[in-house]
């Protein structure tokens, strides 16, 4: 199964500062462990929200607001995606993901993982309008 | 948190650890049947003492030093007479009072060796591949024997036994926990990628309604070739063979139909295939070519694969690639399987009568009298030089060759097709 590791934001990264090489290093080696032990299939960090842009739906109809948005602990700053056999080894793996006290994140952060839904999960009768859908365009 | 909830953290966290511990633990006493049992003792350990004092920041350790431990209190306990073992024991409490401060640097200094060593033993051509196959999942992909035995269809006792016989051989075949030699390092090598191989194609035959374990061992075998392949990043069969593993998996989702029928390459909805598990398949058969030397079986066989999966219709094939590679591979690993997908690549590249004439030549081919695609590949030669009576005979024997009923209907509707006439809808 699938997980998707979410790394929450804060102030010192939708400030759009680099990290500390100390930071970088520590974060590189975590990876590191993940592609040796056979469980990283993707990761990437994202840019400040001041880049992006919000579409919002209303009435069946999109507004586009730009970035940048205020409530930085609700927005996301990067993700992995891993390869696990069930939760508790995602949660083991989120658990090592390094927040050290004497870098910026003050040792604080969050992680939050969600699973990937697989084409099994939707059962037949989905997979097969889907097909159609997709064959039609 | 429950007790079951942390009981299922703890059992999530020796998964990740344990083939590294079991690894250093062989190292050490040089026996892979004890090393297994002192990693499960350290287990033990762990669920009578972490659900009080909570998981420790460096698990693997924790558990390297309760089964160091539990190999020094098996020496005392055992009153062993013999100098060479009192002074085996010494040995250990030297080291082992000695490394204490440094054990995370201990355990990270030639683990990845040790981790290297313990796969090639695991995989060891002294053992069947009954053997190596449950062997290799419970040592290196951390499989309960239980989950082993659902993922093959077989009785939990049997898978045990197995791996029981499969540790007994090693022991009396004095298997050293060494690197191989230079000159048998192919030879070794080979070896564990084919019960990599093995291992991924029992979860690719699984079908719909199997347990799911049996897919999963696509997974495993997945994560057991990419462990390999940073282990052994200069081993370009190893990446191909990871390639070859990710773009087939990559159509998992596209190859089966409602009817638990599987869908023929060309009939498959591309957009169904996962992009991002191409993405991953391409890049390892990139680190494959960019080591350079001869191509590899694996290494071939992916870059096949790789052909379809970056034509974005069937009509984008790459043909005359295809053919080339399959001239290689025909070359290195011959085979009349090999050889009728050659043949079928001809045709595509070439024209029917130059597929027909190699597919012909195969006709007498003991191995492939009882498959099915034999005929069937026959028949779509000659439904499209017009022989259509030809080819509905050949249809009609590919029905009644095949066993999966789904696939028989196809083949007698479109053998009736040809009755009638018309050119059949072609693969």
């Amino acid at each position: 199964m699938r997980f998707m590791m979410i790394i929450k934001a804060n102030k010192k990264t939708e400030s759009g500062a680099l990290p500390d090489p100390r930071e970088f290093e520590a974060m590189g080696k975590y990876n590191a462990e993940l592609v040796k032990a056979g469980v990283l299939l993707d990761a990437a960090g994202l840019h400040p929200s001041s880049k992006g842009a919000r579409i919002q739906f209303s009435g069946g109809k999109p507004t586009v607001k730009d970035g940048p948005f205020t409530e930085a602990k609700e927005l996301i700053a990067g993700f992995w995606i891993l390869q696990v056999k069930s939760k508790e080894e995602a949660v083991e793996w989120a658990k090592r993901v390094p927040f050290n006290p004497e870098l910026h994140f003050e040792g604080q952060g969050e992680i939050e993982l969600r699973q990937v839904y697989e084409a099994a999960d939707f059962g037949e009768e989905l997979q097969v309008a889907h097909d159609k859908a997709l064959k039609g365009s | 948190m429950t007790a079951a909830d942390t009981h299922r953290a703890i059992e999530a966290v020796f998964r990740i650890e344990s083939a590294r511990l079991i690894a250093g633990l062989t190292r050490m006493v040089r026996d892979v049947g004890l090393a297994e049992e002192l990693a499960q003792d350290a287990l033990v350990a762990a669920l009578e003492h972490w659900p009080e004092s909570g998981v420790p920041d460096n698990p693997g350790a924790w558990l390297m030093t309760a089964a160091k431990n539990r190999a020094l209190n098996d020496l005392r306990r055992k009153k062993l007479v013999e100098r060479k073992h009192e002074e085996l024991g010494h040995d250990i409490e030297a080291k082992q009072e000695a490394a204490v401060p440094d054990l995370e640097a201990a355990i990270d200094d030639g683990i990845g060796d040790d981790l290297l060593r313990l796969m090639f033993i695991a995989c060891h051509p002294v053992l069947s591949t009954d053997a190596r196959v449950p062997l290799t999942l419970r040592l290196l992909g951390g499989l309960t024997t239980e989950e082993i035995a659902r993922a093959f269809l077989v009785p939990e006792p049997t898978i045990a036994q197995r791996i029981v016989r499969a540790k007994r051989t090693l022991s009396e075949e004095r298997v050293p926990f060494e690197m191989p030699r230079r000159e048998e390092l192919a030879a070794r090598l080979s070896s564990v990628l084919e019960v990599i191989y093995f291992i991924f194609n029992e979860g690719y035959s699984a079908t719909a309604g199997d347990d799911w374990m049996r897919p999963g061992l696509c997974e495993d075998a997945l994560r057991l070739g990419r462990i390999l392949a940073e282990l052994a990043p200069n081993e370009p069969e190893i990446h191909g063979l990871v390639a070859l593993m990710e773009i087939q998996a990559s159509r998992t989702a596209a190859r089966v139909g409602p009817s638990g029928e599987s869908i023929p390459l060309f009939e498959q909805n591309r957009a169904g295939w996962d992009h991002g598990q191409i993405r991953r398949g391409l890049a390892a058969l990139k680190r494959a070519e960019d080591l350079g030397g001869a191509l590899g079986p694996y290494q071939l066989q992916a870059a096949i694969a790789a052909c379809h999966a970056r034509a974005r219709a069937p009509e984008e094939t790459n043909w005359s690639r295809i053919v080339a590679l399959y001239g290689e591979l025909a070359r290195i690993a011959p085979s009349p399987v090999i050889e009728l997908n050659r043949a079928v690549a001809v045709s595509m590249a070439y024209g029917p009568v130059a597929g027909l004439e190699m597919v012909d030549a195969l006709v007498s081919e003991a191995s492939l009298a009882g498959y099915y695609l034999l005929p069937a590949v026959r028949a779509d030669l000659l439904a499209k030089l017009g022989r259509f009576e030809e080819a509905r005979a050949e249809l009609e024997r590919a029905a009644s060759l095949t066993k999966n009923a789904r696939e028989k209907e196809l083949l007698l509707a479109r053998a009736a097709a040809c009755a009638r006439g018309s050119a059949p809808r072609t693969r």
